[in-house]
């Protein structure tokens, strides 16, 4: 059993200063409910581990119009599925945090812990690529903003080098006349690893067109991934269905799922063109006829295998 | 290396000398001799290790033990009083909601954590509060009973 020495900055000066000491062998956690789990199963092997818990100040949610909602790197997955300015503004990240393990898991994890985790299935992230996620990145040597598009480069592999940290987000105000929904498909209705996950945030024109869509899907490439080709066939569409259907054959021709225990490839495909359409739909027609209540977007925000 | 570590478990303050690489439930099982919180999966899957921290739910199979320093933990050994179980703990006995067992302390410590922040659920709500929490014995309709009465007699006061 690999032993590690347990460290506690209390600022993110101090934390920073821990991971220049001592590079590679350390790890950085916020919620941790990653970490022993796979440092049980050796996959993980730090020497020291840097715990971000005690570092006051980032556990805000804030928010205003003109710069969007700011989430702070220890705000937790509940703390958002628990915030009314979420549920009303960021439906679809509501509904991807709801849709995240269970409550007692949930009031651990951190959203930004989700990110730096980098799980092609992380339940927080299609819903956050589909809000326009904006993450704020910090160094010894200052700081840097960067897409959350760019964050991901593969499994478990996120664009932060060594001896960074990420301690925001920024999602910024969605226009007037915008919806969104996340859902995941899963064989538990808790605590399970969704096999395929969608979520899109569209805004509708004066017009009756979208102005605006954005499709990102989860668990079925290797990272959490946008689908372009599918949000460009929708732009300056009317919200028919058949363009809704077009739009997610399309998405599903974009994604590059893998066979393994929880679905077969095509199995994924077939269910990402379904997930892509039900949210599509959902919020096209929530984009102009008000936001959903919690207890709707919960019901559908996970649906399971049976 | 063991390191001193001080938890408020129950109410009580406790010095212990715990590994940096324990959970929060090895500590409560192994170094505080509180077996109430199970160790199901020991991978955050299951909720049978759940307690409060700070009044919230949290699977302490995930928590590094250190870092709960400041927070007040309760365990299912914490909710008995003087005068006799909780109300969530009496209607949980009265209305049969277990079978071997061995979910049910994770069970009552999410019910207990969910009545303090929603005294008057719907029966949706409750399915919602305990879905992290795995029965593999008698399935959950008289779980679900037992946290409605016990809401019903929390809100009246008994």
């Amino acid at each position: 059993m690999a032993r590690f020495d347990y460290l506690e900055p209390h600022s993110v000066d101090e934390a920073l200063g821990m991971l220049e000491k001592h590079g590679t062998a350390a790890r950085l956690v916020a919620g941790s409910t990653d970490f022993l789990v796979r440092w049980r199963t050796g996959f993980w092997r730090p020497e020291v581990v840097v715990c971000m818990q005690h570092v006051p100040g980032l556990d805000r949610i804030d928010f205003n119009d003109d710069d969007g909602l700011s989430i702070g790197a220890m705000v937790t997955v509940q703390d958002i599925e628990q915030s009314d300015t979420v549920r009303a503004r960021y439906p679809a990240l509501a509904a991807g945090a709801t849709a995240f393990a269970g409550v007692q898991v949930r009031n651990l994890a951190t959203v930004v812990g989700n990110i730096c985790n980098a799980s092609p299935a992380g339940d927080t992230l299609p819903a956050l690529l589909a809000h326009d996620a904006q993450c704020r990145i910090v160094s010894s040597s200052g700081e840097r903003w960067l897409p959350l598009t760019e964050v991901f480069v593969g499994p478990g592999q996120t664009a932060l080098a060594a001896g960074e940290i990420m301690t925001e987000l920024r999602l910024p105000t969605p226009a007037p006349n915008s919806g969104g929904l996340y859902i995941k498909h899963s064989p538990r209705g808790a605590m399970d690893i969704s096999a395929v996950g969608v979520a899109s945030v569209v805004s509708i024109g004066p017009d009756g067109a979208f102005s605006s869509v954005r499709i990102a899907l989860g668990a079925v490439a290797p990272t959490p991934m946008r689908a372009p080709g599918a949000e460009g066939r929708l732009v300056g569409q009317p919200p028919t269905d058949q363009n809704i259907a077009e739009a997610a054959r399309l998405a599903a021709q974009a994604a590059r799922p893998i066979a393994d225990v929880r679905s077969g490839a095509e199995y994924r495909r077939e269910i990402a063109q379904v997930l892509t359409e039900r949210t599509l739909r959902h919020a096209a027609a929530t984009a102009v006829g008000g936001a959903t209540d919690f207890e709707d977007i919960r019901r559908l925000a996970v649906q399971t295998a049976w | 290396m063991k390191q001193p570590l001080t938890l408020t478990i129950n109410g009580e303050s406790r010095l212990m000398l715990v590994e940096p690489y324990y959970s929060l439930l090895d500590c409560l099982r192994d170094e505080a001799q509180l077996t109430g919180a199970k160790k199901g999966c020991d991978e955050g899957d299951c909720g049978a290790c759940t307690v409060l921290m700070d009044g919230k739910p949290v699977t302490s199979c995930l928590i590094l033990a250190h870092s709960a320093h400041d927070c007040d933990i309760t365990t299912i050994e914490g909710l008995a009083t003087v005068d006799g179980l909780s109300p969530v703990q009496k209607a949980f006995v009265e209305h049969g909601g277990l079978q071997c067992g061995f979910c049910i302390p994770g069970l009552i410590m999410s019910a207990t954590g969910f009545l303090q922040a929603n005294p008057d659920p719907t029966e949706e709500d409750v399915r919602f509060a305990i879905g992290g929490n795995l029965c593999r014995c008698t399935g959950y309709a008289r779980v679900v009973e037992a946290v409605m009465a016990a809401a019903q007699e929390m809100r009246e006061g008994r």
